[in-house]
């Protein structure tokens, strides 16, 4: 695959989709990935037992950050020191540059072998395929690496390249290079590598390393590695070069401890890797004249200054790259990182991949993405990846111009007149294709639009009433209320299912409650971000900021765990430039149904129905508004009994637009859902997100499971 | 945090990784336990092909940063046992492979099990990289809480042009291969830390 490059560039969709499906069908690949999904998140909590792992990592993201502003100054300083210990410093504007800057190295010193630790950034250029076609031999020495180098592969993780594959795939492929038989027995093989590679560190004229940090002050780099490889490739050859971003400075070894504590633990739950190695100038070589070794460092650009300098990406020069954001992405585990990347794999994959390799390789990536925050969640950077995965998406559409249904969508939610009633229409539309099944209705056949792929899960039918036309109904005037509060329904609870909201209705009267309902309000405007429609949803914003500005009430309850997010966090940055003061007012007001019950209102214990309920934490929920705890408080007062599931915290598979765009994929993420839901023994799976609802109760009536979905307010108040 | 359970601390956290961990009251009884460990070991799988073999009852031990006291003290020791090689230059010449390396560390980091190593001779570098057994001598003073309560020291080491500095956790190791652990992959095999008291 090593015209994998150019075999993908201007890849449709289609294919992209079809690539998905082969690997979602790859047994070993499925085993592996889940696995470690499991074990990495065991593994780091250890690690990070008895920290304060928050406190670390914000130390890190902090200095990165800080070093980022600073990276001209920090770029000159090091230069500066580098030089004057004897360094040769180059500074390559692209990937070309650095290429070319290290092949006259090799020819100069007359290099002929080269060995090579680990490099991102080595990949990211494509450095091998460079000097190859220059007649240069190079060998990765990396275990990984050099397996997915023999199989002309990329790495299909930034700190474990061949995680893809079986000893049994290893065991053929050095059965090839040895010209011997190899036993699938990973000690042995190991072992097959330390000999086949030791040859190689000693005839190498020259070592091409990576580095995880550059050290302004000293002018020292820092590599961390576990298999001793860089040491070697620093040591042996007579000439040693190092290729590093201009992200990799840091001003003083402070903060280059503070990645060495962090980095580690985040990749792969090590408290530190067995080896990290500081070098300042050209060290000791007993083998050269002057008894130095020659030294360079190439350091990459590649629009790295530029992103620097750009208000809203400068944050990605924070990643270190510790991989975390692929260890725990729900879609990275169903399908590896070959297909969630192009060099760069993961969340931070897929939005580098459109700045260092072009948009034709970034498209479909971006588009891969559940928006379920877990990645932001564990980034040893602190960097927002999946809001900046949506930037991307929304840049690569300004640049090509829109998909057709995409404008659509976006046209139609900015018109909540013209939303509504299409709404209402497709309601009468859908009238004969409807069908009751376990109380509900769902739509008995798929609209032409969507593919067969589609029907993973049933999808349910608009609602006979929507709850704008219910609320006056069933809205009562509270003398003294304790409470006043506008409820924000979102689309899904307001025309799909209104019955959510019905419940909650029963909640807000006997809470004393005084509840309002602003009917200029509109989307929340997640659905417009999710399609890559950023004016549609800052326009949607400005309604619904709009909407309740007159409400004189005490919070803006919503049911939804997505729109609450959205509203608190996305809205105010959609309008920044707008009404900053007016978003904030509203954003404050806003909080969640669970949150509301269990900490504003309180909850008088209900008899209840004693069963055990377990609990689908929707991402919006514990990672989007750090809520973890209330909807077990109310779940609690129910009258039932929470039982814990594997995975709660997990995505569900839905993410809006991703579940259409990806149906093959959200189904794998959803039947896993599921699967833990049934080991669990619970009788009944409870949520606070409609869109969850929808994704779990239509996917397990289509699998043919006996798992009930509800809504948190449906447990407490039900029918 | 108190000495000994700065030691405690260090000593479990080294175990964690697959270090070997041994207190030791003097330098003397230190090296007669690195002797002991280079007799039992199994001879010298060399990793070069074309290596010339090496008189197969013969153990090469090296130790390049000892000062000549303790080098002579160690030679002493290694004489005691039959067919022990000690070198104390000259590593490159073993691409193949060393027996044992007896290297002086210079910091111990209780917090990780980490030891730090000047490492900026290339000998004392490669008696770290090419051992099959690393054993690693350091003093019960040397060890500190964590990292950060050593930046002087540290900024002391990389602040010398030409300085290779290494923080040695454990065993060289790998998971590369279905994410199975395996120890000794480009570097040492074991690790033995002799932790002394003097």
């Amino acid at each position: 695959m090593a015209s994998k490059d150019k075999s993908r560039q201007g890849e449709s969709i289609k294919e992209y989709r079809d690539r998905l499906d082969c690997a979602l069908n790859n047994k070993f690949l499925r085993k592996a990935m889940d696995n470690f999904a499991v074990a990495y998140r065991a593994s780091r909590e250890n690690a990070f037992t008895g920290l304060d792992t928050d406190a670390l990592i914000q130390t890190v993201a902090d200095a990165k950050a800080e070093a980022v502003i600073r990276n001209e100054e920090l770029l000159a300083a090091f230069t500066k020191k580098a030089k004057e210990n004897g360094i040769h410093v180059h500074l390559a504007q692209t990937a070309e540059d650095a290429n070319r800057i290290i092949a006259d190295i090799a020819k100069q010193t007359k290099s002929r072998r080269i060995v090579k630790s680990k490099s991102m950034t080595a990949e990211e250029i494509h450095l091998n395929k460079w000097l190859e076609t220059d007649g240069l031999e190079v060998t990765e020495t990396d275990l990984g690496e050099w397996i997915v180098q023999l199989r002309k592969e990329g790495p299909s993780h930034m700190v474990m390249p061949a995680i893809h594959l079986s000893r049994y795939q290893v065991a053929d492929l050095f059965s090839t290079v040895t010209g011997a038989e190899q036993d699938a027995e990973i000690q042995r093989l190991v072992k097959v590598a330390r000999k086949e590679l030791r040859e190689k560190f000693v005839q190498a004229d020259m070592g091409i390393t990576g580095a995880n940090y550059v050290i302004a002050e000293t002018g020292t780099i820092g590599i961390a590695t576990n298999e001793g490889n860089a040491r070697l490739v620093s040591t042996l050859p007579r000439v040693h070069v190092a290729l590093a971003g201009i992200d990799k400075l840091l001003p003083t070894i402070k903060e280059a401890l503070a990645i060495n504590k962090v980095l580690p633990k985040n990749a792969t739950g090590q408290a530190i890797t067995s080896y990290v190695t500081w070098i300042t100038g050209p060290s000791e070589c007993k083998t050269t004249e002057s008894g130095k070794r020659e030294m360079h460092i190439v350091f990459l650009d590649n629009g790295r200054s530029k992103i620097a300098k750009d208000p809203v990406f400068a944050q990605i020069l924070q990643c270190v790259r510790c991989g975390a954001c692929a260890n725990v992405c729900p879609v990275y585990r169903m399908v590896g990182g070959h297909q969630l990347g192009h060099i760069y794999i993961g969340a931070i994959g897929l939005i580098t991949t459109y700045f260092f390799h072009g948009r034709e390789h970034a498209r479909n990536l971006v588009q891969n993405c559940t928006n379920c925050g877990a990645c932001k969640a564990i980034c040893a950077g602190g960097i927002d990846l999946p809001s900046l995965i949506k930037d991307v998406h929304a840049k690569i559409q300004d640049e090509e111009g829109h998909p057709l249904q995409s404008i659509l969508l976006g046209k139609v939610l900015k018109n909540r007149k013209l939303f509504h009633t299409l709404l209402r229409t497709a309601k009468l539309a859908q009238g004969p294709m409807t069908q009751k099944e376990k109380g509900a209705s769902y739509l008995r056949h798929l609209p032409m639009i969507f593919s067969q792929d589609h029907n993973f899960r049933r999808l349910p039918a608009i609602a006979e009433t929507p709850f704008r036309d219910r609320f006056d109904r069933l809205n009562h005037t509270v003398e003294n209320p304790k409470f006043k509060i506008a409820l924000f329904s979102g689309c899904v609870q307001d025309f799909v299912y209104p019955e959510q909201l019905e419940a909650a209705m029963k909640g807000f009267k006997e809470a004393d409650v005084q509840v309002s309902f602003p009917m200029g309000q509109s989307c929340c405007g997640l659905p417009a971000v999710s399609m890559g429609e950023k004016p549609a949803a800052r326009d949607v914003a400005l309604q619904n900021i709009d909407a309740f500005a007159d409400e004189d009430v005490d919070y803006i309850v919503t049911l939804c765990a997505s729109c609450a997010s959205h509203l608190k966090h996305g809205a105010p940055k959609l309008v920044k430039n707008y009404s900053p003061k007016k978003a904030a007012a509203f954003a404050d007001k806003v909080i969640s149904y669970s949150q509301f019950m269990a900490n504003v209102t309180g909850i008088e214990p209900k008899a209840g129905q004693g069963k055990k309920v377990a609990f689908h934490s929707p991402c919006h929920l514990c990672r989007g508004l750090g809520e973890k705890e209330s909807p077990k408080t109310v779940i609690d007062r129910s009258g039932n009994s929470y039982v814990p599931t594997a995975e709660e915290e997990t995505c569900c598979g839905f993410g809006g637009s991703f579940s259409a765009n990806f149906p093959g994929v959200s189904n794998e993420i959803l039947t896993q859902k599921l699967d833990d839901v049934e080991t669990s023994g619970a009788d009944l799976l409870v949520t606070e997100c409609p869109g969850c609802v929808m994704q779990l109760r239509g996917g397990a009536l289509k699998q043919g499971r006996d798992i009930d979905v509800a809504h948190l307010a449906e447990l407490l108040y039900p029918q | 945090m108190s000495k000994g359970s700065l030691i405690q601390t260090f000593t479990d956290k080294a175990s964690l990784v697959s270090a070997h961990v041994y207190p030791m009251n003097t330098l003397n009884s230190a090296f007669e336990k690195a002797v002991e460990i280079c007799r039992d070991k199994a001879p010298l799988d060399s990793q070069m092909q074309s290596d010339t073999p090496i008189d197969p009852d013969t153990r090469i031990v090296a130790a390049p940063n000892l000062d000549d006291d303790g080098f002579n003290l160690l030679a002493e020791k290694c004489s005691q046992g039959k067919g022990i090689k000690l070198i104390r230059e000259g590593l490159r010449n073993y691409p193949g492979g060393i027996d044992v390396g007896v290297t002086l560390m210079d910091y111990g980091i209780a917090e990780t099990g980490t030891l730090v190593l000047d490492s900026k001779s290339e000998e004392t570098r490669l008696s770290s990289m090419l051992s099959e057994i690393h054993v690693a001598i350091l003093f019960t003073s040397q060890v500190r809480e964590t990292a950060f309560d050593m930046t002087e020291e540290l900024n002391g080491l990389v602040s010398d042009t030409g300085s290779y500095t290494a923080f040695i956790t454990g065993a060289s190791r790998t998971a590369d291969i279905e994410r199975v652990l395996a120890l000794g992959v480009h570097g040492p095999l074991e690790l033995h830390i002799m932790l002394v008291e003097e």
